[in-house]
């Protein structure tokens, strides 16, 4: 397949790249979310149209910011596509907008979205980056169902409100509170770890699967700007020493 | 108004406490977590942060974007009030008070993109908090999450030499006991 097609890019965010199966970006709304299946469809597919807007917005405005305000410049376009989403969800899905609540403003922070603001849409024409963010927008929203699902599953015996586990099942309500989605995102993550770990022996590369925020914030997003932050620090402080020293 | 004050210190740090039950500033509570100094470290940086945080984006709510009807604007004001903020804190730390600057200084820019500091900004907002209150439930999630970060911390550090199966060992070990301890801090819900 051709690299940066629209097909590609699509492929790439739902399966070899998946943010939360793979990438293990913008683990809090994961958690805070996927109490029922239709919550995480719904955090999903709002975060996708925000994700391929600004991504879309990004591109076509990636010669004109400055480099030195990139990310503020970033932060604003995304912020204010999340705005755009919040009044729409608020005038017309209602329901959906009081399940969400606070972290429906709160995909600013999502680092889904500057980390492929930074990684792929600064560097890419407009038309790939629309699909880009549409492709990891989907895989973000598939994950999210399907986590949502289970958690519902198993902590009411529903999917989607409707009742599939037999009568005699008595619903694990855990899994619907904060504890479960420690417990869920636990388990995901060992399954992630033995795959990688299964791979890693069969030789194959799998240095793109990560696990979780592994160091601090910077862990989220290869390239997300905390990373770049850390970075800074790290040298602005050798620097010092070494002007002491000197 | 004291007793007030008093129930959103225990109900903010304690009851639905801000990573626990929220999920928020989640990437620092797994990151920084794996010693006890550290944790504590980035434990006052934010509550250094979210209290100054939730008194500036309080004040700009009541007397900019309320008089003059900018409500909506509030998530793009606030994100970008609060990475100024941060900016603003290291650099006086680092002119005025050195050796706060060297305690504080490496966890200051990690809290830019902390999801809790503009999350308290805003529920601050829409709860309809005042500037005191505002302040008061910032200071109080602050303290929740250093109480829940010192915690985990501790309990990692008895960890290192556990025996623990392969595919568990790094995150999801410590995940399982983040999830234990929410389970423990759902006890607190009887408190209020």
């Amino acid at each position: 397949m051709k690299q940066n097609s629209a097909a590609e890019r699509l492929i790439n965010g739902l399966l070899k790249e998946n943010p939360t199966f793979v990438l293990m970006l913008g683990m809090c709304p994961t958690l805070a979310v996927t109490t029922s299946a239709i919550n995480g469809l719904g955090m999903g597919l709002t975060t996708m149209v925000v994700l391929a807007l600004s991504n879309l917005f990004i591109s076509l405005l990636r010669k004109i910011i400055p480099d030195r305000v990139r990310i503020p410049a970033f932060i604003v376009i995304i912020a204010s596509f999340v705005t755009v989403a919040e009044l729409l969800l608020k005038a017309f899905i209602p329901f959906l907008y009081d399940a969400l609540g606070l972290y429906i403003p709160l995909i600013v922070v999502n680092c889904i979205i500057l980390g492929r603001a930074e990684a792929y849409a600064s560097k890419n024409g407009p038309v790939s980056s629309l699909f880009d963010g549409i492709g990891m927008g989907l895989g973000f929203t598939f994950a999210l169902t399907v986590i949502g699902a289970i958690r519902e599953l198993l902590g009411a015996g529903e999917v989607f409100g409707l009742s599939i586990m037999p009568e005699s099942y008595v619903p694990c309500s855990i899994f619907v509170l904060a504890p479960g989605a420690f417990f869920v995102l636990a388990a995901l993550t060992a399954i992630q770890n033995k795959v990688k770990l299964a791979g890693e022996r069969r030789g194959r590369d799998m240095s793109k699967v990560q696990s979780g925020c592994n160091l601090d914030c910077a862990g989220c997003g290869e390239s997300g700007c905390s990373r770049r932050l850390v970075e800074e620090a790290a040298k602005k402080s050798a620097k010092e020493k070494e002007g002491n020293n000197g | 108004m004291v007793k007030d004050l008093l129930i959103i210190l225990i109900s903010s740090s304690l009851v639905s406490n801000v990573v626990l039950s929220q999920f928020l500033g989640l990437c620092p509570f797994l990151g920084v977590s794996k010693k006890t100094e550290t944790a504590a470290g980035m434990g006052t940086a934010v509550i250094f942060v979210i209290t100054l945080a939730s008194a500036v984006a309080g004040a700009i709510y009541k007397y900019i974007l309320l008089p003059f009807d900018l409500t909506y604007l509030q998530t793009i004001v606030f994100i970008l009030v609060i990475a100024a903020l941060v900016q603003f804190v290291e650099m006086f730390l680092k002119k005025f008070m050195k050796s706060l600057y060297q305690a504080l200084g490496v966890y200051l820019p990690l809290i830019t993109t902390n999801c809790a500091v503009l999350g308290v900004a805003l529920t601050n907002v829409q709860r309809n908090y005042g500037i005191l209150t505002g302040i008061v439930n910032g200071f109080a999630t602050a303290l929740g999450f250093t109480i829940a970060i010192i915690i985990l911390a501790g309990i990692r550090e008895k960890m290192e030499y556990n025996d623990i199966p392969e595919s568990f060992k790094g995150m999801p070990i410590v995940l399982v006991t983040a999830g234990l301890m929410a389970i423990a801090f759902c006890g607190f819900s009887g408190l209020l």
